[in-house]
Order: structure tokens, then sequence, then C-alpha cells
């Protein structure tokens, strides 16, 4: 196990919305098999955003893919609401957690407008979109875009206006909670801030309860209360945001901080310091 | 695009025009000419065996049957014919390749597998067994060829609905609790529509052969009936004697396939909504679009103030003067001047389709077909860039790192040849003396195992080792100045950091100019001496590295760019997140986002974004 154990108390346990416990996926069969989370366990309480970072290979991916059903744990819990989460897809799996992907240009079907694809979400079943027009455009203002954006393509939109798409899309089905998954990752820089803002004011507006993925630190740090470190399947770093960014526990998350160009202690004149 | 007029969508469409007209005759055919021409068709004259001429356009046969009649009589029942199977084929065959992916997973490969061997098999063989076990007959045929037809479209729409089945929205739709047979009839059937109509349009053009094979060779339709086949099987006997006899189906066939293909082509565009609109796409591509009569005066600004520094750098080792990049008539870089001084590191800035790699290609030489550039001046040294430089100096005086370290490499070859090439090709070096130099510039640069690596193939290594032996070829010719385009985005923030100092180490050390373009600012203002920030394909700013670093920066749009850098802005700040454009930036800076202004920028066409 990691340093979870040892530095979370979990005075909130009684709130905790989602919880993990010792969570171990394993992907590939037989010889191929990979152990790719390792022993993880976190919670997030209700209302607030845990930030998850790595880098690629940490694991990251398989855990919001396990969190939403793709894959199965070999050994561990996954609580919701102290129940155990439910597998099974359906109506009561899309009011539990949804997920925000990260690529906008592959995450809506290209064949259908954004007002047949937001029906989809809130009606999986029939996806009509004339009973729900005004919710849709509810749905689009909630994510300050305009209500006769819905009867274009996808492919009308920008990376940005797409990804806004894609959170309305996730909060449509009125999710426990939300992963975002490397959800700015493929946007240009004020792109991104309008998303992260956006986020920001979804999260006090709806007080959403929201596992943010990314492999950007100094993303992290603008979404998030509590920040949580993959290392190769095993979380190093476990605490909140302000506290960890200003004196990490891990020494790797130390090496992580000082990596982001623009922060105080990044150094360009180091010698040889990774492998 | 949707609210398109019909007849424009049409007009831009020539095959799926055409192949209606061929089609919407046959089917004429088949309606009208059973009605008019059965008589001359089938009523037994005296008149046998005419030539051409003019009461009967291609003659008769042994029995005194108009030939052109008989054809075009035959026509309604070879198209029926071919229709019916194909219709069955393409509905038993798209359920089988779509159901089998709802299947658990060990049922799904083995009905893959078996549909693939179906594949295997000659369909025009099956037909032909399945024919001649059901006896001879019209119904047999068509039961034949539909059931030789059904493993191709299991296999298509199995084969499409698995790389649709991998998409986000697919995902996302089960994550929404959609149920697994309305997925696949509202997501992968749709999306695999295209293929699957271009599959119709061949399937029945085949479909039509062979029954008329089936036919031809006794199988198929028996007398009195006829179809094409039927008649090309009554006229073989009389090839010789009478040729015009085969004529006259063989055309219809070649018609009716040609046909059935152009609307298979041209159906297959119609229902794409992203080539539906094909022709408006490219038109607004590019954001240099209304907003370039505006940016002038703010762009000849810095560029006027600047043109003093520049004088004062007239020796600098690269000189660009007034570089513009045109791909039609799409401005992609406009009137951009800058030096880069012997051992200094210029930046180029800004955001996706600003123009800065184009800028760097530009310097490089390797524009792309069909986009061309205009300078006043483009030289390096005294190595003039605009015309056609001596190649071998163009490859051993300018070294080049790229985005993406996997697509750089050859997969199939091994990291050694590769990294070696330069050097042989363009210095002479031998090879073992090439090798030796290779391991010392990796060993250099923090490769480990730097032997072992040269017998590597690239997918052996990280894209952070890959990056740095990238780096390291760069450097082999002890370049004059190293173009790295966005060189480190594709890699983690911990190997970034790493082959940044990289960079500054080989600046240090070699004294090698450096033009380092990136959309990360943080990255430019660590690195950087001079930074140029670049919006529209102009150069906005001039800056430097460390008035970056301490935000000590004028220009509106660069100070926009820091404002919404999430690492230079306190944590639980608000980023700022407003689009700069040239006719707003006198009203703001960093001041509320205004919805209106943020909108509209952002409508910038996704291809924009795209090309990252």
């Amino acid at each position: 196990m990691s340093v979870t154990a040892t530095t979370t108390p979990d005075p909130q346990a009684a709130t905790a919305l989602l919880r993990v416990e010792d969570l171990t996926v394993e992907l590939g069969h037989g010889a191929a098999a990979r152990r790719v989370l390792k022993g993880v366990s976190f919670d997030i309480p209700r209302g607030s955003t845990l930030a998850l970072v790595g880098e690629s290979g940490s694991g990251k991916t398989t855990l919001a893919r396990t969190l939403v059903g793709v894959y199965r744990p070999s050994s561990g819990r996954i609580l919701v609401d102290d129940a155990p989460l439910r597998t099974s897809r359906g109506r009561a799996g899309a009011g539990t957690v949804q997920m925000i992907p990260q690529d906008p240009y592959s995450s809506f079907d290209p064949r259908r407008t954004v007002a047949q694809s937001l029906a989809e979400a809130l009606d999986p079943v029939r996806a009509r979109v004339k009973p729900v027009r005004t919710r849709i455009a509810e749905l689009l203002g909630q994510v300050s875009l305009d209500p006769d954006a819905m009867d274009r393509y996808p492919h009308e939109f920008s990376g940005g206006q797409r990804q806004r798409l894609a959170i309305a899309r996730a909060l449509a089905p009125g999710p426990r909670f939300v992963i975002a998954d490397e959800i700015t990752s493929a946007l240009d820089l004020t792109t991104q801030a309008e998303i992260l803002n956006l986020l920001a004011d979804l999260r006090r507006r709806l007080s959403l309860t929201m596992l943010f993925i990314s492999h950007d630190l100094a993303v992290v740090r603008h979404v998030s209360d509590t920040v949580a470190v993959l290392l190769h399947g095993d979380l190093v770093e476990f605490g909140p945001t302000a506290a960890t960014f200003a004196a990490p526990n891990h020494p790797y998350t130390a090496q992580l901080l000082a990596s982001v160009p623009g922060d105080p202690r990044f150094r360009l004149d180091d010698g040889p310091a990774t492998a | 695009m949707a609210t398109e007029p019909t007849a424009r969508r049409w007009h831009r469409n020539p095959s799926l025009l055409s192949g209606a007209v061929i089609l919407g005759l046959l089917v004429l055919v088949a309606l009208v000419a059973p009605l008019l021409l059965s008589g001359s068709a089938e009523t037994l004259t005296d008149d046998t065996r005419l030539g051409a001429g003019a009461g009967h356009l291609l003659g008769t046969d042994a029995f005194g049957r108009d030939v052109l009649a008989r054809a075009l009589v035959a026509t309604r029942l070879t198209l029926l014919m071919a229709a019916a199977a194909t219709a069955v084929s393409f509905v038993v065959g798209v359920a089988i390749g779509a159901l089998v992916h709802l299947a658990p997973g060990w049922l799904r490969e083995t009905c893959l597998r078996l549909i693939d061997s179906a594949v295997a098999f000659p369909s025009l063989v099956l037909a032909l067994v399945i024919a001649a076990v059901l006896g001879p007959g019209m119904g047999s045929a068509i039961v034949a060829i539909a059931v030789a037809g059904v493993p191709g479209f299991a296999r298509l729409t199995a084969n499409l609905a698995a790389t649709v089945a991998d998409k986000d929205y697919v995902l996302t739709a089960r994550l929404l609790g959609v149920p697994g047979l309305r997925i696949l009839g509202r997501h992968v059937l749709p999306n695999i529509s295209g293929p699957l109509l271009v599959l119709l349009s061949s399937s029945f053009t085949l479909s039509l052969l062979d029954i008329s094979s089936l036919s031809f060779v006794g199988l198929g339709v028996q007398s009195p009936q006829y179809d094409w086949g039927r008649l090309l099987n009554e006229a073989l006997p009389s090839i010789f004697a009478q040729p015009s006899l085969v004529i006259a189906p063989s055309i219809m066939l070649i018609v009716t396939g040609v046909g059935a293909m152009l609307l298979g082509d041209g159906v297959a565009s119609l229902v794409d909504p992203r080539t539906r609109g094909a022709a408006l796409a490219p038109a607004k591509a590019g954001p240099a679009g209304p907003a370039a009569p505006a940016q002038d005066d703010t762009a000849r600004a810095p560029q006027a103030s600047d043109g003093a520094a520049a004088g004062t750098e007239q020796d600098g080792l690269l000189t660009v003067d007034g570089l513009t990049v045109r791909a039609g008539d799409r401005t992609l870089v406009d009137d951009v001047s800058f030096t880069i001084g012997a051992g200094q590191i210029v930046g180029l800035v800004g955001e996706s389709g600003s123009g800065k790699s184009t800028i760097a290609m530009a310097v490089a030489g390797l524009l792309p077909e069909g986009v061309r550039a205009n300078a006043s001046r483009l030289a390096l040294g005294d190595l003039d860039l605009l015309g056609t430089p001596p190649e071998r100096r163009l490859a051993t005086e300018i070294g080049i790192v790229y985005q993406d370290p996997i697509g750089t490499f050859n997969p199939a070859l091994r990291l050694g040849t590769q990294l070696t090439e330069v050097a042989r090709v363009h210095l002479g070096t031998s090879r073992r003396q090439a090798a030796k130099d290779m391991v010392r510039a990796l060993a250099d640069i923090h490769v480990t195992e730097p032997d072992r690596r040269l017998r590597q193939h690239p997918h052996e290594l990280s894209g952070g080792m890959l990056q740095r032996a990238s780096i390291a070829s760069a450097m082999t010719t002890n370049p004059r100045l190293l173009i790295a385009d966005e060189p480190t985005t594709a890699l983690d923030v911990t190997v970034q950091a790493e082959v940044l100092r990289q960079f500054r180490r080989i600046n240090r050390e070699h004294g090698t100019a450096m033009l380092f373009i990136s959309h990360d600012i943080g990255v430019v203002g660590v690195l950087c001496d001079t930074v140029l920030v670049l919006h529209g394909g102009r150069v906005v700013d001039r800056t430097t590295g460390a008035d970056l670093r301490r935000g000590t920066v004028t220009h509106p749009y660069t100070r926009a760019l820091l404002a919404a850098t999430p690492a230079a802005v306190e944590a639980g700040g608000t980023l700022s997140a407003v689009r700069w454009t040239a006719d707003a930036h006198a009203a703001q800076p960093s001041g509320a986002p205004s919805d209106d202004l943020s909108d509209k920028a952002a409508d910038r066409p996704p291809a924009a974004e795209r090309s990252r």
C-alpha cells in the first residue's frame, strides 16, 4: 500500500460520497496481464473535487474507466454513499456517475445534432428532442452556450465549445459525481482558461462532486480541493491542494512541481535530475 | 448547411446525379418496356435472324423476335432479382455483423472467425452449389445469390462497427444508460452507413452479374421467362454468326453496374453531414479573415519600433525580413520579420493557427505542396533560404526537432541507422565512426545505455528518450541553427523539464542558435532570450523570456496569455479567458470576460484548433 493510509485520517468519512478501498486493477490476460492500479484508496467528500495527477502510464485513465464500469477491479471496493457502486448500466448507473471524455473531437456522434445528443442524455431510450427542448436550452445556458447551438452538428463547433457541450451532456442526467478525464489537454491556453473557469463556476453553483484527472499540476491547482498523485499505479500523495502544493510529502510530487515551467522551483541549469 | 438548397447539393455531387439518372432510366425501362414491347419481344415471326436494320435496330433472333425489345423487356426481371437478392443479403448481413458486437467475448470471437472463413469462400461457387442443391429456377437463384452475399456485409459491418464502438461517444452513450440495441441503431449504424452504402451498390452490381451468370449456365431463369443472363445463354450458340444478339444484354449489364456504383458513391457523400457542406468549409479556414485589415496598424506598430532594434542586429545569423506565407488565397503568415543572433534562442509563441509552425517550416524549406513563402530576405548567414539552397548545406546547417518523437522515426528501422544518416550521407562519415559519434552524443544528452539504443527499434524507447535521440541526431552536424517545433508538447512534465535542460546545455556548450516554437508561454519564458508573440499569422508583441517570467509584459495580448496560464496565476484566482482580437484590444485589458467577445472569436473553425 501507499502513504494514503498514514496521511489521511479521514475526518469527513461520514460525508464521503465516493470511497475507493484498496482498488487493484489488472489489464490483459495470462502472461500479458499487467497490474495497472496497485491497491489505491481514497475518498471524495460530497461537494468537493479531487484532482488525480499522474504522468502517462500512471494508471489515471484506467482508474476513471474502472469507476464508470468499463474495467472490472480484480480486488478492492468502490462505494458510493456506502453502497457498492452498481456496475449495471441503464438509468440508475447514469444517475450515479458521468464522465467528460478527453477528446472533444470524438466524444460526439458526428451525425447527430447537439439537441439529439443532449436529448439522449435526458432520455436514453427514446432520445426524442421535442419534449425536452427547453431543458436542453437550460443545459446549454448553464455552460454559456447559445440555445440556437442545439440544431447544429458537432463539427460546426470549436474544441472549447465542444468541451462545453460535453460538460452539459455529462450534467444532464443529474449524476451524483462527475469524472473529468484530461478535459483541457487538447485545448489552447485561452480555451483551457475558459473551461477551467466554467468548471470552477459550476462547482460553486451546483456543488458538484468531481474527480478531475490531469497530467498538469498547474491546472489542478485551480479546480481541486484535494489532490492525489499516482505514480506507476501507486497513490503516493494525497492531501489538501493548497498544503500539498506548498509542501509536498512525496519526493515525486516535489519533482512534478519543480518541473512546471513558470513555477518558482523550476530550474533549467540544474544538473542531471531524472532518468 | 442543412438548409442548403437541394438543387445545389445535387449539382455538387456529379456521381450522385449521373448514377441517379442512369438507374432512373433503367427503372423507367423496367416499368414501361414490358407493357409496350412484349409483343415484339415475345411473338414468334418468320423474320428470323435478321441483321440490324430499320425495323429491328439490332436484328432478330432465331425465332424472329426483336433482340433490342427482348433486352429491354428483360430489364424488369433482372433488376427485380438482383435487387431482391441484394436486399436480403444486406439485411441479414448487417444484422449479423452488428449484433455480434452485443454478444459476450468468446461468442463474438467465434462468430467473427466464422464470418471470416465464409468470406474466404468464393461467393459464386457457393451460389452455384446452393442453386444446384435447390434445383434450377428463379427462386433458387435469388436465394443462392442472397446467401452468398451475406458474409461480405456481415464482415464489413462487424469491422466498421468495431472501430466505431471504440469511440468516446459510444462509451458516453453506454454511461448514459442507452440500451445496446439502441446504441447500434442510433450511433453505430449511421456512422458506418457510408461504406455500407458503397458496398450495397457494388454488391448490387455483383448480384446482378452472379444472377446473370447462374441464368447463363442454365441454373437461373428458365424458358419461357428470360433475363439478361438467359438472353446471353440463348445467344451463345450463334455468337459468331450473329454477334448482335450478345451485344444488347451485355451493354445493359454494364450500364446498370456503372449506374449502381455511381449512385452508391454519391449517396455515401450525401448522407455524411461532414462532407455535405464540404465545399463551404475551407472558405472560412484561418483566422486571418475579416479581422485582417484592422490588425494592420497594431501589427505594424511593434515592427516599426523594432526596426531600430533589428538594425543593430544586422549581422544576425538568421535573418527573416517580411516573410509572408500563403496557401491559395489564405495568408498563413503575414509580413513577419526577426533575426536570430549567434548563440541566441528566439521563441515563437502563440495559440493554434497563429502561424508559428509555418514560420519554422518556411525557414527550414519544408513547406508543404501548395504553400508558398515570400520574403524580402530569408537567409542563414550567407545561405539564401529563399531560392533552392544546396541540399547539403541545408541539411548540415539547420537541425530540426519535431513535436512527435514517435512519428519522427521509421518504426521498421533500427535507431542507429536513422540517427547516423545525416552524418553518413552528408558528411561522408564512415558507418563505424558515425555510430561512435552518436553513442557519445547520446551519452551527452543523458540517454541511458547509448550503445544498446542504437541497436533498438523506436518502439522500445520511451517518448522522452526518443526526443533526446532526435535532438542528438539534429546536433550531429553541429548545425548553426536548431529549429525545435513544439519539441516538448508530447512529453510528460518531468521529462519536458529534462529535455528543456538539454536544449539549454546545447545552447551554452555549442553556442547553437535556436528557433524554439511552443504554445506554452511558461516554456518559452524559461528557455528563450527573445520571444515573439504571434496571433493570426502576425507578430503582435516582441518581448524577452525574462519579462515573461517576471510577468512584466506590456502588450495586452501577451498579458492576456499570461493571465490564462494556470501556473502563472495564484490558486483560486480567476483565469483570464478574454480573447484578444485586434479590433477589440483597445477596449480591454484583463477586463471582465465578455461573452460576446469570447463567443465570437471562439467560433473559429475547428480545423484551426485541430492542426496542433
